[in-house]
């Protein structure tokens, strides 16, 4: 991909989203913030996936549901075509998210139990409709074809539209929810967890589907996942999420092979490879303790707690990205001096 | 790891456990028979509904009853059958010689006790001459063998001001006080991140090498088994489809089933290789009225026409240690012998409609 032509499809800038959580009276009141996302960047080019690790509460789900604008970012940019979507006025967000739609984790809450699948399906497509903004009015039989056109798209047999949701195993609801979201024929879905709640056999035959589904439509991902493998086998690009902060980020085949943060390293060390023999020869990080709590501000590395290589520096200092190679980026002090950053980026 | 002399602690032959509900018979467990030896890990996996956990509950006779019972088998304990003892007698196997780590730890403690009231009352249930005192500072000790810093301080906490994996170990904890001879482990990292389930994993496996405790360990990861497990069970739909140590089960999958599971699960350290996953197509089986017949049959890439959709596979010895059920290793003896079963059980349907 020659990322000198290519204009990124969507591009995150400095994008932090704080919950302030109120105590309950006392004298010494004070309002704490928990830090969901604390300042991330990136961006995503068309038609490529880009994978977002990490472990629960570092932020992943939060920094999807804010670019959706499903909560609202305390400060930063989504560009999403030329427009910042945090600032936009209502019908142009709508507009925008006719190209951005989700999938959800759990496809046992994600789906209306009381809409049969065809409504279900086909509730973006009417309130779309209602409100002219689709390229093209649709009559109720065109969206009736569209809704059987997405099912045997999906793998589901369009005899059961007239079903409901708990008729479905898990697997197949899944299916439901990603119908639901290419209705609008989207550029951009936004993947949060779609396979973390089926099981093996299943979850193989998702991936497939999201893959093809990618190669025939052209469309691009943001792919949140905390399975590594599920990661790897599925994005271009991938970004190392812990506490809020990106910690790694670089190209799927670049991070697995070659990861710098020690983050990364005990994270790909921890996760479990199905094979007895490579799992006796591979000699584990173990990390000790738990991810703190994200409340306080940081003034030195979010990592220093549990880091193994931790300096003197990194307990005052926040590490900047370092460029470790070509789309490869890390926020350590330690590769400062293999990798010192350019005049103009201090 | 275990040694070919040590004894089998654990030997359960035919178990069987059923549930009634109203729309019919649910087979969850369905004749099946392993066995685990002293210091042994033994893996169960499979995926969600497959009985795992419910042949573990058997085990502990936990099933709630109706609608569950256990309607066939036996399971022997060093030497003595835990479904035929009374209820009081079960209740000193359970915790003193079995004891049970359960899926979600967050579930799984009392909210309103604090660590030390439940750890204290763990071990003085069991044993009745120790000391309240005596009890606590065995606890703190226990904690501290998990890795819970600062025990003398956080035994005294609820469980709400403990983290997921925090939590987990004082399950753990828990259910070591007692010394126990088999641990049974019920997809104990489920609900916890890599790096944690990491931590608690070397805990199982250091528990299981220092103390020769016995691990049967339910799973659905099967990255999970390959780094723990000696001996590997697989099920599909209440019955136990392939038994082998780990090593030949990953290296030489015999069934359908097992191959399909190892294949479909995308793999770290193969990175470049991102062709299309292989994939079991279709759903696992409502367990409920299954027929006698292979219940992966609709699912399976190698199913012989006419055979697998009609006659219940027979189970197989590939190797010493190497046991599979399924009818890609049936002899043409078998097959001609269940086919003609099959009809003439078809016959006298016909003939009693």
């Amino acid at each position: 991909m020659s990322e000198s032509v290519k204009k990124p499809i969507l591009e995150v800038k400095d994008l932090k989203v704080h919950f302030p959580i109120k105590s309950s009276g006392g004298l010494r009141k004070k309002d704490a913030v928990i830090r969901a996302v604390d300042g991330i960047s990136f961006d995503v080019y068309p038609g490529e996936t880009l994978g977002i690790v990490g472990e629960s509460g570092c932020g992943k789900s939060t920094t999807v549901r804010a670019i959706a604008q499903l909560t609202k970012p305390t400060s930063g940019q989504v560009i999403f075509q030329g427009k910042d979507l945090c600032k936009v006025s209502k019908h142009e967000l709508l507009m925008a998210r006719q190209n951005i739609q989700m999938i959800f984790q759990d496809p046992y809450a994600s789906l209306d139990p009381r809409m049969t699948v065809r409504s279900i399906i086909a509730e973006p497509l009417i309130i779309y409709n209602k409100r002219h903004l689709l390229p093209k009015e649709l009559s109720p039989l065109e969206i009736e074809t569209r809704v059987e056109d997405l099912m045997e798209r999906v793998g589901l047999n369009k005899a059961f539209k007239n079903r409901y949701p708990h008729e479905f195993s898990g697997g197949q609801r899944q299916r439901i929810g990603i119908a639901r979201a290419l209705a609008l024929n989207p550029e951009v879905i936004l993947a949060d967890e779609p396979v973390s709640a089926l099981d093996v056999s299943i979850q193989a035959q998702i991936l497939n589907l999201l893959r093809e589904l990618q190669k025939e439509l052209g469309l691009t991902f943001l792919f949140i996942a905390h399975d590594l493998a599920v990661i790897q086998y599925i994005s271009d690009k991938v970004c190392v999420m812990y506490l809020g902060k990106i910690v790694e980020t670089s190209e799927s085949v670049e991070l697995y092979s070659n990861p710098v943060h020690p983050y990364t390293k005990a994270l790909l060390s921890a996760a479990p490879i199905p094979d007895p023999e490579v799992e006796r020869k591979r000699r584990r990080i173990i990390l000790t303790g738990d991810v703190p709590s994200p409340d306080k501000e940081h003034v030195g590395c979010y990592f220093y707690d549990r880091c193994p290589n931790k300096m003197d520096k990194c307990k005052n200092h926040i590490p900047p990205m370092f460029t470790v190679g070509p789309h490869h980026n890390c926020a350590c002090w330690q590769l400062e001096e293999k990798f010192p950053l350019a005049e103009s980026e201090k | 790891m275990i040694d070919k002399n040590s004894k089998v602690i654990l030997d359960v032959k035919g178990l069987k456990t059923y549930f009634k509900t109203d729309a019919g018979i649910v087979k969850a467990v369905d004749g099946i028979d392993f066995t685990v030896h002293q210091g042994e890990t033994l893996g169960i996996v499979g995926e969600s509904g497959c009985g795992k956990s419910v042949t573990n509950l058997s085990v502990m006779r936990l099933i709630q009853s109706p609608p569950g019972k256990t309607v066939a088998g036996e399971v022997m304990f060093q030497g003595t059958d835990l479904l035929k003892i009374s209820e009081a007698e079960m209740r000193n196997v359970r915790g003193n010689k079995i004891s049970m780590i359960f899926q979600d730890p967050m579930t799984s403690l009392n909210p309103f006790l604090k660590i030390s009231t439940q750890m204290i009352e763990t071990i003085r249930l069991h044993e009745k001459n120790v000391s309240k005192a005596e009890a606590l500072s065995r606890s703190i000790e226990m904690l501290k063998k998990v890795g819970i810093p600062g025990a003398e301080k956080r035994i005294f906490c609820y469980p709400h001001q403990f983290s997921g994996g925090m939590r987990q170990r004082v399950m753990i904890a828990m259910a070591l006080s007692c010394n126990a001879n088999l641990l049974i482990a019920d997809e104990p990292t489920t609900a916890l991140d890599v790096t944690i389930q990491a931590q608690i994993l070397e805990l199982i496996q250091k528990v299981n090498v220092e103390m020769k405790t016995a691990v049967i360990l339910i799973t659905h990861d099967l990255g999970v088994v390959a780094g723990m497990c000696d001996n590997v069970c697989v099920m599909y739909a209440g019955k136990i489809v392939e038994k082998a140590p780990t090593d030949k089960i990953y290296k030489f999958p015999a069934h359908p089933y097992t191959e399909g599971l190892i294949q479909s699960v995308p793999r770290m350290d193969k990175s470049g290789e991102k062709g299309k996953l292989f994939s079991i197509e279709g759903q696992p089986p409502n367990v409920i009225d299954l027929p006698p017949c292979c219940a992966f049959h609709p699912r399976c890439h190698k199913a012989i026409e006419g055979l697998c959709s009609r006659c219940n596979p027979p189970t197989h010895m590939l190797d010493e240690d190497h046991e599979v059920t399924c009818w890609l290793y049936g002899t043409d003896q078998e097959k001609s012998a269940a086919l003609k079963e099959a009809d003439a059980r078809q016959a006298s349907k016909e003939a009693s409609k």
